[in-house]
């Protein structure tokens, strides 16, 4: 996108920019559900242990990571050329968001 | 003057890298509420898009660079084994402070939360930049998506404050040290 494609901002679809938004909660989220399922169950943590000196931390996030990306990159197809009900996909993404957050949290996460 | 390489890691890691970001964060919070607020009659200028759209974009970059340092870097120092029946666990910031009831708190809170929340950061940074390379000046017209890119911020400020709260907590208590020593300059004599 150029510099000088400014006019019509009311005409670009939204749908790109939704589909960032609930890519980037989606996968918040993962990193605290992945971190949560190597904690819980040893055969995932032995599992996550992608580079040995970081531990199960190096699983945890390079799943998550790719997950985000390929998510980002689905949507981001399928939303790009057109507008999305933005409330709704923001309110996902946020609540998405948030829970990762609190998840992530080592008090919260030992409810589970 | 002398620094050890493991400290000088950690210094880049968090007085670099971190501080940086916590420091261009408030800043990006500013430029995006300030550039695109609709009360704002004056539309942002070719000037104002490039500017952003850099910025972001190296805000991103620092915060992967920041949690990359960490993950790969510093944290296996950090979480080193002793061999069995090591008395000195200076070298082994995990175990000394597992090693006291009134420190283990750094480890299984501060370490724990510390080491999953700050890959928040990355994600929330890079789809801010993403949406801004995106949109650009278009952005202004779309109010909510603006206010969620904001909110992605503000999430991603807190948890950098988390992550550079309990870094800096952990290696006050803990240190990573050890490596080679790097000299800097040789001090005189009093």
């Amino acid at each position: 996108m150029s510099a000088s494609t400014a006019p019509n901002g009311r005409d670009f679809p939204n749908g790109g920019g939704a589909a960032s938004v609930l890519a980037a909660g989606i996968g918040s989220f993962l990193v605290a559900l992945f971190a949560l399922l190597a904690d819980k169950i040893a055969s995932i943590k032995n599992l996550m242990a992608f580079y040995k000196p970081t531990g199960p931390l190096s699983g945890v996030t390079t799943c998550a990571i790719v997950a985000w990306l390929v998510t980002w990159a689905i949507l981001y197809v399928r939303w790009r050329n057109r507008s999305v009900a933005l409330a709704r996909v923001g309110t996902t993404a946020l609540i998405l968001l948030i829970a990762g957050v609190l998840l992530t949290f080592p008090p919260i996460a030992d409810w589970f | 003057m002398e620094i050890t390489t493991r400290s000088f890691w950690t210094m880049i890691h968090g007085m670099g890298f971190g501080a940086l970001y916590l420091m261009a964060c408030s800043g990006a919070l500013v430029e995006l509420y300030r550039r695109y607020c609709p009360r704002n009659a004056a539309p942002p200028t070719a000037r104002d898009e490039v500017f952003l759209r850099v910025y972001l974009t190296a805000m991103a970059l620092i915060a992967w660079l920041t949690v990359l340092t960490g993950a790969y870097i510093i944290y296996p120092w950090y979480r080193a084994v002793p061999p069995p029946g090591t008395a000195n666990l200076a070298a082994f910031p995990q175990r000394l402070l597992l090693s006291s009831p009134f420190t283990s708190g750094w480890h299984s809170m501060g370490m724990e939360w510390k080491e999953h929340v700050a890959w928040i950061v990355p994600i929330c940074t890079t789809m801010a930049a993403a949406v801004v390379l995106q949109y650009g000046r278009n952005l202004k017209s779309h109010l909510q998506l603006r206010n969620l890119v904001l909110s992605f911020v503000w999430m991603a400020l807190f948890a950098a404050v988390v992550a550079g709260f309990f870094g800096a907590m952990i290696n006050k208590n803990a240190p990573v040290e050890g490596g080679t020593t790097i000299r800097i300059m040789q001090g005189g004599r009093r």
